[in-house]
């Protein structure tokens, strides 16, 4: 390319490069630094302390139940939602009737607001006349008091979760099966495979990139989606559906703590940065493009 | 070219000169939240066009911000972004942030005239508790709430009791809860006797039962709490036998969003909420029912609650001095009863009940008057330094103790070891 072109080309990136700077990359900088400066009041200006925010950090046993939350959210959420996107798609790929209806049935989560889903479940979470308490009920169960109880409530959030998550995530699995050349399908057929086997050794494989995606994609929402517990819970009862975001808001917005919220931000930063690269460097050397 | 500028500079010199003229109407910015059910937004529309009718020197724009804590945080922010609003209606609780963030003066800055007293003495005192800190007061009470006991007369009756007669006492709202609560054949509640609601902010209704058990959880400086008080114990260990001990009360965390509809479904016969919920309680429930001042245990007692209307310090003098005007407009006892039998908020001023509006609402609806003859026993709602955290230090822990998971001592002892932590560097 000659000096003319080289600079078309920049020209051209010039927009996407100015908005990731200045939204992306100058925000995550600007909030390294505050991380290690106290938070500024009127009569106190911010000074450097060092690492003491991530001192507070690891003393905060609030901080340290969000992570444990969140580990559990993530190892549940995660699996269950792309093994659910994953069956769904492959019944819906099916020729079956009413097919496109199922489709956008499963599809419908995906298009709610969170907030909106949130309410939603919550009428089904009410005790005693809550839908699943209604239904309970009809079969003799004893009302249960489903969100207001410490040993259920991340359980019941880990559900809308899924629910929310797993049709989004059938859309790529659709689209990747629709793209498979049915050949390879008469080809197994007149094999004598199995569904089975047809799946495993074919299907999979094949799906890997989409996998690795969607994969990536649960991760970060597993921890980015906590809209539904400012509706549900509030990250209650005591703490025990407090995720890292949540947390993080709670520290920013309501304590107005700047300088911890920047710490628990650099530490959610790089353990998501840190998660996206392993999937793309290590799983995708697994993945069959 | 040069002729293109000339132009340029003149066109800019119009359009300042065209500023300048304008800007001698004064322009107040009002941050709103809304709480409760409503045509919230509408009323204060109505309240702003009719102030800037009447005086067409000034323009308030009402912004309405969303719930409280994104009101607050939309004017934190803005304010340390430099453009704060010039005035905003947030939780009287918020008053020590506010001052700590440097963010509003004092009303008494403008307060200089004896018919300016006579209006910020006009108050009800239980309201201005909660805005006077350091001898100076910092918010005008605006759309105020305490707790009341709503109690479903129908339910009384098939129980056996008067329904003219709510308890009176803690121990006569345990006996009358035992008689409510009622079970099918095979065991399960079908209805419960009392609930005290304990989600998102449970501090608030256990202000009522500590109160009453006459201890004061912060004390007025807001540099100390009394989580672990004896008293305060005892008041919590009351709340958590009602459902463990006695099974009256449902078991774990009680939403408050559903507690009416709790009611109005007959759930249970008996519940403490804000009397923010009477408009809608009225409206919906198929019942006859009551409201009464929360049972006494060694005295009476009940928090206050709600908004406060506050003007922020980087505000130019003209707009502060148009949003005290504001202020004292909107507080006026005809607007302010007006505004109390729109929304079910407890009128500000014993003036405001005195109007003929407020004084024939009354007396057809005397369950309304039950929060005003309460606010005599009313205190100011929990409110410290670095208020939120120290106020979820006790949520915790009170969560902690109603799903069983810390006893209500423990529970307590942690809460206040936390909130001493954060409070130190205030002291």
């Amino acid at each position: 390319m000659n000096a003319r072109q080289q600079a078309h080309a920049w020209l051209l990136l010039l927009p996407a490069v100015v908005l990731l700077l200045a939204f992306t990359h100058w925000p995550a900088l600007a909030t390294l630094i505050d991380s290690f400066l106290s938070t500024p009041k009127p009569n106190r200006p911010s000074v450097f302390v060092g690492i003491e925010n991530y001192a507070v950090m690891a003393d905060d046993p609030i901080f340290w139940q969000a992570v444990r939350n969140n580990l559990w959210f993530a190892a549940v959420t995660i699996p269950f939602s792309v093994g659910t996107a994953l069956a769904m798609a492959l019944w819906v790929n099916g020729k079956i009737a009413g097919r496109g209806f199922l489709r956008l049935a499963y599809f419908t989560p995906t298009v709610l607001p969170m907030i909106a889903v949130a309410n939603i479940w919550l009428f089904f979470y009410t005790p005693d006349y809550g839908l699943l308490d209604q239904i309970g009920g009809a079969f003799g169960l004893p009302a249960h008091n489903w969100l207001g109880s410490t040993s259920t409530a991340l359980a019941c959030v880990m559900v809308v979760t899924i629910w929310k998550e797993a049709g989004f995530f059938m859309i790529f699995y659709l689209a990747a099966l629709q793209g498979i050349n049915p050949s390879l399908r008469e080809a197994a057929a007149i094999e004598g495979a199995s569904r089975w086997f047809f799946f495993r050794r074919v299907l999979w494989p094949l799906l890997m990139p989409t996998t690795i995606f969607v994969l990536v994609n649960a991760v970060i929402n597993a921890f980015r989606m906590v809209d539904h517990l400012f509706v549900m819970t509030r990250g209650g009862p005591d703490n025990a559906t407090t995720l890292l975001l949540y947390h993080l808001y709670e520290v920013g917005f309501k304590f107005w703590d700047q300088g911890y919220a920047a710490a628990i931000t650099m530490v959610l930063l790089f353990s998501l940065a840190t998660v996206a690269l392993v999937q793309f460097f290590v799983l995708d050397r697994r993945a069959h493009y | 070219m040069k002729h293109k500028i000339v132009v340029a500079t003149t066109t800019l010199a119009l359009l300042f000169a065209t500023g300048a003229t304008s800007a001698q109407t004064t322009d107040v910015s009002f941050y709103f939240p809304v709480a409760v059910g409503g045509p919230i937004t509408k009323i204060i529309d109505q309240f702003a066009t009719e102030f800037n009718k009447e005086n067409p020197a000034i323009k308030v724009s009402p912004i309405y911000a969303g719930s409280y804590q994104d009101t607050i945080v939309k004017a934190l922010t803005a304010n340390k972004a430099g453009t704060p609003p010039v005035a905003s209606v947030l939780l009287s609780t918020d008053t020590f942030t506010l001052i700590d963030e440097d963010a509003i003066v004092p009303i008494d800055t403008f307060v200089k005239t004896p018919e300016d007293r006579a209006w910020l003495g006009g108050f009800y005192k239980a309201f201005l508790l909660n805005g006077q800190i350091g001898g100076k007061t910092w918010g005008v009470p605006f759309q105020r709430s305490t707790v009341v006991l709503y109690w479903n007369k129908e339910l009384f009756k098939e129980a056996g009791l008067d329904p003219n007669k709510p308890p009176q006492t803690w121990a006569e709202m345990t006996a009358m809860a035992q008689k409510l609560t009622r079970k099918d054949a095979s065991g399960k509640v079908t209805q419960y006797g009392v609930q005290i609601p304990s989600s998102g902010f449970p501090y608030w209704l256990f202000q009522g039962l500590t109160t009453e058990n006459d201890v004061i959880l912060a004390n007025e400086a807001g540099t100390q709490t009394r989580y672990d008080d004896p008293r305060v114990i005892e008041a919590l260990q009351y709340w958590v036998d009602l459902s463990r001990k006695h099974g009256v009360h449902p078991p774990g965390i009680v939403e408050w969003g559903t507690t009416p509809k709790d009611f109005m479904e007959k759930k249970v016969a008996m519940i403490w909420t804000t009397t923010g919920n009477l408009t809608n309680i009225r409206n919906n429930a198929k019942f006859d029912f009551g409201v009464a001042m929360l049972p006494a245990n060694k005295k009476r007692g009940s928090p206050t609650g709600g908004g406060n209307f506050f003007i922020f310090k980087k505000a130019t003098p003209a707009q502060q001095e148009a949003a005290f005007k504001f202020a004292k407009w909107l507080t006026q006892p005809a607007r302010a009863a007006q505004w109390g039998i729109d929304t079910g908020y407890v009128a500000v001023s014993p003036a405001a009940w005195e109007t003929p509006a407020l004084k024939k609402y009354a007396a057809d609806f005397p369950q309304a008057a039950v929060a005003r003859d309460q606010l005599q026993y009313a205190v100011a709602e929990l409110s410290t330094h670095d208020n939120q955290r120290v106020t979820k230090a006790l949520n915790d822990g009170l969560q902690a103790a109603l799903t069983g998971n810390k006893t209500a001592e423990a529970a307590m002892k942690d809460a206040q070891k936390e909130a001493e932590r954060l409070l130190r560097g205030y002291k």
